[in-house]
């Protein structure tokens, strides 16, 4: 393989257009620094989900006897902190979303390919600063950072934990700012707003929230650092501060995030389906509507995580409703996927696995909001394990389902390579299995009445936890299959051609991998996005090993 | 109805059964509407896979379809919202009449205070069939007071009151969870609620009221701070009379009228001078840090207890034994 390899000389391209260290960490090139971007969140994701697997074997047996209680509530906080802040929020966005939104819309980079590789920097500053944290003591508060715990009564490293969020704040910062003016300034001649890619649409949405919102996490987080550095007693009660005005602040920013975290993955979705049954999406400019209409009212649903943390009767209410509103546009786009597929021409590629997965998984995520957003039933079950169940299912279910959909839809362009079909197609199997067998049986126990963020538990809880904890083994394989066969597909994938799938969209035009411009010329766009009419499909992937 | 199957808490409260019923419903739902589109899915992927010598239809999107399944579940949601609602009403408005605990959480423990001046750790016993109302505060960080069995749950906060009420339907004895993580310990501040038969929950109390009634230790403890000084009943004083205040709307200085319930009461003690009374001057000395929360509630316990008729109340007067007060020992 490596002679043959050797022997058909390489066409230019930006993986091999230089070499070196320093060509890599001094890039400006959105390409690189989506791979730069997709090796750290990928170390994230593995320390992360080191700690959930802590987690879960802690929770094997009611007893606290693996790990010692302060140990458990230090390993579900920094679950929490790596995977939102260092995995879940910059992953499709800083890495598929780098990739490609320049070449969907025909451009040769981002608007500004230096402050691109700046927020790369601010990323690994502050995961830096947070591994620091970890490997050092840790930090104990819970991802929420909830006062006044977090700010007089916590013994670990809560400054240092919120500095490391506070910094890599600004690099969402500025790959949104990145995303929004590109979108705007240098989209291809003939690319309109309505000929967009939904994905582009979907990332112009979650670059609005990075802007409007981040600032916000950033000042609430640096609120908490001075008034435990100082104490100022903003959240103190014993000097008129308010506890709750933390909370408030806190979720203005943290449930617009969970679209941050959702909204690239439907996205992945949107272009995945048209491509996997040969036809134009469904009700374009309503699913492009939607986004918008999620990251609006996505602003507006904040206190729904206070039902009973004492906020009044009324605006309680005002929460609710407005929480039901915002699950409309995510209904739209489930039916608007479902209809795409009607009187298609469907095949079963791995993306389209993951696409369904991801359906399947998002609709019982979304379904299950309904029940924590009904007031009267929020008060049993918020704060247990059905609320861990729901947004694993949106979080997990939903965003990782999508960024793995999008890595296997797009690595061929990405690497020039394709994986072994049959070995994605088993670890998408695997992974959606593992997932229900993991989080499932935690509806059950949160209905039951199992507390969130307990060390140790009543033995009646006993028998689902171990179903949850098993299931979690599996999930972890299914992770670890796609980076061991895409690595493998690096060096003996077969070369995989401009347009493996047939697929619509400037990206595909262009050679694989490419070039460091993305175009040899910029292309002029006379079409509406997912095209598929004119589009031959091609033969499909055999199911080699 | 649900006592014998393994996977469901008990239903042992007067609105628990509503709960469960909307729970009910929203499982329903979710099955059906899973089962509708997991079908659909079904169908077309495998009606419409690939086969030679088909092509795809091109098919833009139908504007009647979009309305239609953007208006049925914002309908259905809307029911859903009206539904949970209600049972949210019902949950935070305790009845009138309803018998008072008060609350205190702490790391890593439950302290309770029953009218009648027993107090309880991690363990609180009430009569079946009655309407019981929790006064909870925390004196560190933030808790929550959790009964699964009862579908309630309310958060308790430092530095103010937040109420949360219920009426047991059956005797039994029932998981108290801590469920707002409050640091080393968290999964270890439970307790348990026994719900006892009346006739058995009053030889429980005769066996344990040792201390005095809340109300009368509010009061000696009022006098012993020298209260009456100011807070004579005669209203000539030099504070604002208590008698019959509670519950009922106070005019300030600054203009605005405010209800004096326990929470106004509390700051009323604590900080003084943030709400000041209609036609007094703010000279009343700061009480934080020199009172406790328990006694705190005593305090307010007392205050209330100036609404009710003299005849046959609780400690309705000054002149309680000076010699009731507690004698727990501090922590």
């Amino acid at each position: 393989m490596a002679t043959t390899a050797n022997f058909t000389a390489e066409r230019e391209n930006y993986l091999n257009a230089n070499y070196g260290v320093r060509s890599w960490l001094l890039t400006t090139d959105h390409k690189r620094i989506a791979l730069l971007y997709l090796a750290s969140i990928t170390f994230f994701f593995f320390v992360g989900g080191f700690f959930a697997l802590m987690i879960r074997l802690e929770l094997l047996t009611p007893a606290g006897d693996l790990v010692m209680a302060d140990t458990y509530n230090k390993l579900f906080t920094m679950h929490g902190q790596i995977m939102v802040f260092f995995f879940l929020i910059p992953s499709i966005p800083a890495t598929l979303g780098n990739f490609l939104v320049p070449m969907m819309i025909g451009a040769k980079d981002l608007a500004f390919p230096r402050i691109n590789l700046i927020s790369w920097y601010l990323y690994i500053i502050g995961g830096t600063l947070m591994m620091h944290c970890v490997l050092t003591g840790g930090v104990d508060t819970g991802w929420t950072f909830y006062t006044p715990f977090s700010t007089a009564f916590s013994n670990t490293k809560v400054i240092e934990a919120g500095l490391a969020i506070f910094i890599n704040g600004f690099s969402s910062i500025l790959t949104g700012l990145n995303f929004v003016v590109t979108v705007h300034r240098m989209r291809a001649p003939g690319m309109t707003w309505t000929r967009l890619p939904l994905f582009i649409w979907s990332t112009y949405a979650t670059s609005v929230i990075f802007l409007l919102g981040t600032p916000v996490i950033a000042i609430t987080l640096l609120l908490v650092v001075f008034e435990r550095a100082f104490h100022l007693g903003i959240f103190d009660p014993n000097r008129g501060g308010d506890p709750l005005l933390f909370q408030h602040l806190f979720w203005f920013y943290s449930h617009p995030a969970v679209y941050i975290m959702i909204l690239p993955a439907m996205g992945v979705i949107s272009e995945i389906i048209p491509c996997f049954s040969r036809k134009r999406v469904f009700g374009y400019n309503f699913i492009a509507m939607s986004s918008i209409a999620i990251a609006v009212f996505g602003f507006l649903v904040w206190a729904h995580h206070m039902f009973v943390a004492g906020i009044s009767l009324y605006s309680a209410l005002v929460f609710s409703a407005l929480s039901y509103l915002v699950a409309v546009p995510s209904a739209v786009k489930v039916f608007n996927w479902t209809a795409t597929m009607y009187k298609g021409s469907v095949t079963f590629s791995t993306p389209m696995l993951y696409a369904f997965g991801f359906i399947g998984l998002f609709t019982i995520g979304g379904l299950t909001g309904l029940f924590l957003a009904a007031l009267g039933l929020d008060v049993h079950v918020h704060d247990t394990y059905f609320v861990i169940a729901h947004f694993h299912y949106i979080m997990v279910g939903g965003a990782v389902m999508g960024f793995l959909g999008g890595m296997h839809f797009w690595w061929p362009k990405i690497s020039g390579k394709l994986y072994p079909e049959a070995w994605g197609r088993l670890a998408a199997a695997i992974v959606f299995i593992g997932f229900n067998l993991t989080f499932f049986p935690q509806f059950v126990l949160g209905y039951m009445g199992m507390p969130r963020r307990y060390w140790q538990y009543p033995p009646e809880f006993q028998v689902l936890n171990v179903l949850s904890t098993a299931g979690s083994t599996i999930l972890a394989v299914g992770y670890l299959l796609p980076m061991v066969y895409f690595t493998w597909s690096l060096r003996y994938g077969k070369p995989a051609g401009n347009n493996p799938w047939g697929a619509a969209g400037l990206e595909w035009q262009t050679q694989s991998p490419p070039t460091t411009f993305n175009f040899d010329e910029i292309p002029i766009v006379t079409q509406e996005a997912y095209d598929y009419e004119n589009i031959p499909a091609p033969e499909e992937v055999p199911l080699e090993r | 109805m649900f006592d014998n199957f393994p996977l469901w808490p008990a239903q042992s409260s007067s609105y628990a059964g509503n709960v469960d019923l909307l729970y009910i419903f929203l499982v329903l739902l979710s099955l059906f509407t899973c089962a509708a589109i997991f079908a659909t899915i079904f169908v077309f992927a495998t009606k419409y896979r690939r086969v030679h010598g088909r092509e795809a239809e091109h098919i833009e999107g139908s504007t009647i379809l979009e309305v239609a399944w953007s208006i049925i579940p914002l309908g259905i949601f809307l029911v859903i919202f009206v539904w949970g609602a209600v049972i949210y009403f019902q949950e935070r408005t305790p009845p009138q009449g309803a018998t008072e605990v008060y609350v205190v959480g702490k790391q890593w423990m439950w302290k309770l205070q029953h009218e009648e001046g027993v107090r309880e750790i991690n363990e609180l016993h009430i009569p079946v069939g009655h309407d019981i109302k929790l006064i909870m505060t925390s004196q560190d960080v933030i808790h929550s007071f959790y009964i699964p069995a009862f579908r309630i749950k309310q958060d308790v906060l430092p530095g103010r009151y937040t109420t949360a009420w219920f009426r047991a339907t059956k005797a039994g004895t029932y998981h108290l969870f801590c469920s707002q993580y409050c640091g080393t310990q968290h999964s270890g501040m439970i307790g348990q609620i026994v719900v006892m038969e009346p006739a058995d929950y009053q030889a429980w109390l005769n066996e344990g009221s040792a201390f005095g009634s809340l109300a009368s230790n509010g009061a000696a403890l009022f006098a012993q701070l020298g209260c009456p000084t100011c807070h004579q009943s005669e209203s000539q004083g030099r504070g604002p009379t208590l008698t019959g205040v509670y519950g009922k709307p106070v005019l300030l200085e600054d203009g605005r009228t405010v209800i004096a319930d326990e929470n106004y009461i509390r700051e009323s003690i604590l900080s003084p001078s943030a709400k000041v009374v209609s036609g007094f001057k703010p000279i009343m000395p700061v009480f934080q840090g020199l009172v406790n929360e328990e006694e705190l509630n005593e305090l307010v316990a007392y205050v209330k207890s100036l609404n009710q008729p003299p005849a046959g109340a609780v400690g309705s007067t000054l002149m309680a034994s000076p010699g009731t007060q507690s004698q727990e020992p501090k922590d």
